[in-house]
């Protein structure tokens, strides 16, 4: 491309990477704008700078105890799901399993099944066991959803590494618990923090699974969209909204920064 | 008493039908530089690993230091190993690469860092401790390998060709450097290579292997100048080779008829055959010298016309057609003075010569 071009006069292919990066993002932007905006209907022109409804959010315990569950549960999910995939992820990239293919297509099969048919399968197992819903089988069906999603993420990232690596640690006199520990582990790290992320994220913002599977403690999205029936409760939300926003933006920053440093610096010495 | 730090005794590895090693039984002896040598997939790679430990003989027994090794795993042998690719750890620096295998050797800090100071002297890498490995070059990180294994101070050192992936100048000094290292430390090395030529510069002995089998073991010497099998003899360096049969055998000395060179007689010969067996005479590209005037003399002679010529610097390399032989022979010829003309004309009519004592005499089936 013609770099001596100037900015107020650019190409199609700029154009069009505007449009799109606009079209994404600005819906997500009026998101923060509104939760400062002093009236209580989402509409222009905006009214005035306010911070209550960041107020009212706080003193709303309705709101702050769904997204503990939200938190309670993604937390749990992202380390279980993680630890799966992290296992079996090393049994199929470091041993021949007889069947690998089968059982490979069986851990991924919740990938495509649709979400409402996976959410209706377990409503019914679940009730047909007379186990009570609750966080806990909210909890379960999203370690069913996002174990597939740990293992495709760490997969990569193991086949990526030499198996020499293992052997070589072997080699120096370490068990294999500790050249886990000192060589696969700290290698794999930044695969881990990459599948603690996204199963985190995908059980946080759930909505179809959670909504069959909860019974009277609510994670944030099902608050969220039993709120949209009360428009007084929605600008909490909103503000809510924006925070989320916010504090993911720093993580996803935090987690990429880590990425890059992760490779080269030694966080395991033995000494 | 021979003093073996590794002894193989009817070693086999099978991986399902295919006989990766068969039946190996040899000794290693303390203090040596022994090599394995095969063109690839003749098995010396699954014979180191199995003194590793990462494989588990089929059948047999490999003992280090007297003690017998199939019960131990790999990280409670006494040996160390410098992998293909060097296997540097890249979330280490060079010291905690290092340092990597000396957790439990119960130093000080100070004796450790100490000792890792020495490695890194001796691998000629000083100040290079706080490097990442991204950061080192192909002969530094293959440096830093070997400090890795020999901090460990093992019984045995194995190399699986280690020089492979090092352009030839640096690969050519780093053989020197490793010679030079090996003698220093005094440690067995037990080296892994397809690279004739690199077998012979490093080794004090040389197993030849192929197709799973070990074929000779001798010294770099012995096998080139004496081979004891045409496999041998082909494998390393080049050799021509014709067809004959032994006309007469009395003590070292022997006669053979050959359709090519006529009769050929042979002194100090390795192998002993008896007159009426079919042989090979075999002559290297060095040991037979061009005349370019009839010598007059038709012993160890024969009369040619020049073929294609190579011009290698040191040395040109030129085919010679013989009657009677479809193949050409290759003699290789030093260019001792500086000359614009060491490539012959072709169809030149060229005397071939060489003493007795050049000739090898190898049984023909």
């Amino acid at each position: 491309m013609n770099a001596n071009r100037p900015w107020w006069r650019p190409d199609g292919f700029t154009v069009y990477a505007v449009i799109y990066l606009t079209f994404i993002y600005l819906p997500v932007l009026f998101l923060p704008l509104f939760s400062f905006n002093k009236s209580k209907y989402i509409a222009f022109p905006l009214k005035g700078f306010t911070l209550q409804w960041y107020q009212k959010m706080i003193n709303t315990p309705d709101l702050l105890e769904a997204l503990m569950n939200s938190v309670k549960v993604g937390v749990a999910v992202a380390i279980l799901s993680t630890m799966f995939g992290l296992l079996a992820a090393k049994a199929v990239t470091r041993y021949r399993i007889p069947g690998r293919g089968a059982v490979m297509g069986f851990i991924m099969v919740p990938l495509v099944i649709p979400g409402i048919i996976l959410a209706i399968s377990l409503l019914i197992l679940i009730s047909q066991l007379d186990i009570p819903l609750s966080l806990w089988t909210v909890g379960f069906a999203h370690m069913l959803l996002c174990t597939p999603f740990a293992m495709l993420v760490l997969i990569s990232r193991m086949e990526g590494f030499d198996r020499c690596l293992e052997e070589a640690a072997l080699d120096l006199g370490e068990n294999a618990w500790m050249t886990f520990w000192r060589v696969t582990f700290p290698i794999v790290l930044p695969g881990i923090v990459a599948s603690l992320l996204l199963t985190f994220t995908i059980s946080f913002d759930e909505f179809v699974l959670a909504f069959f599977l909860t019974s009277t403690d609510p994670t944030l999205p099902i608050y969220i969209w039993s709120s949209l029936r009360f428009p007084t409760k929605i600008p909490a939300v909103l503000a809510l909204g924006a925070s989320i926003f916010v504090i993911s933006f720093f993580v996803v920053a935090f987690a990429e920064w880590f990425r890059r440093r992760g490779v080269k610096t030694d966080s395991t010495s033995g000494f | 008493m021979s003093d073996a730090i590794i002894s193989f005794q009817g070693v086999s590895k099978h991986f399902g039908s295919v006989k990766a090693v068969e039946d190996a039984s040899f000794d290693i002896q303390r203090g040596e530089f022994f090599s394995l040598l095969g063109p690839s997939g003749c098995g010396k790679t699954t014979l180191l690993r199995m003194v590793a430990g990462f494989e588990i003989p089929s059948a047999g027994e490999i003992m280090i230091d007297g003690q017998p090794m199939s019960a131990t795993p790999p990280n409670h042998r006494p040996v160390n190993m410098v992998f293909q690719n060097y296997a540097i750890f890249p979330h280490l620096d060079v010291r905690n690469n290092i340092a990597f295998g000396m957790r439990k050797a119960g130093l000080t800090r100070a004796e450790l860092d100490k000792r890792i100071d020495e490695a890194l002297e001796l691998i000629k890498l000083p100040g290079y401790g706080k490097r990442g490995a991204e950061e080192l070059s192909g002969g530094q990180r293959q440096r830093v390998a070997l400090a890795r294994a020999l901090i460990k101070q093992p019984k045995v050192l194995l190399l699986d060709e280690p020089l492979g992936a090092l352009d030839k100048k640096l690969r050519e000094q780093m053989q020197i450097e490793l010679r030079q290292l090996q003698q220093q430390i005094g440690i067995t090395f037990l080296f892994v290579t397809h690279d004739q030529e690199e077998a012979l510069t490093l080794s004090d002995r040389i197993a030849v292997m192929s197709e799973g089998a070990v074929i000779e073991i001798a010294s770099p010497a012995q096998l080139y100048e004496s081979p004891g099998s045409r496999f041998v003899a082909d494998f390393i360096g080049s050799m021509n080779f014709f067809e004959g049969e032994v006309t007469s055998s009395t003590g070292n000395t022997m006669t053979v008829q050959t359709g090519a060179l006529g009769t050929v007689s042979v002194s100090d010969s390795r192998a002993q055959m008896t007159s009426g067996q079919k042989a090979w005479v075999a002559i290297r590209p060095e040991k037979m010298q061009p005349v370019f005037s009839d010598p007059g003399t038709g012993i160890n002679t024969v009369t040619g016309t020049m073929g294609p010529s190579a011009y290698l610097g040191d040395r040109s390399h030129f085919y010679v057609h013989l009657p009677q032989r479809e193949e050409p022979a290759l003699v290789a010829l030093q260019n001792l003075e500086r000359s614009m003309n060491h490539l012959h004309k072709p169809n030149q009519t060229v005397w071939l010569q060489w003493t007795s004592d050049a000739v090898v005499v190898l049984p023909r089936d």
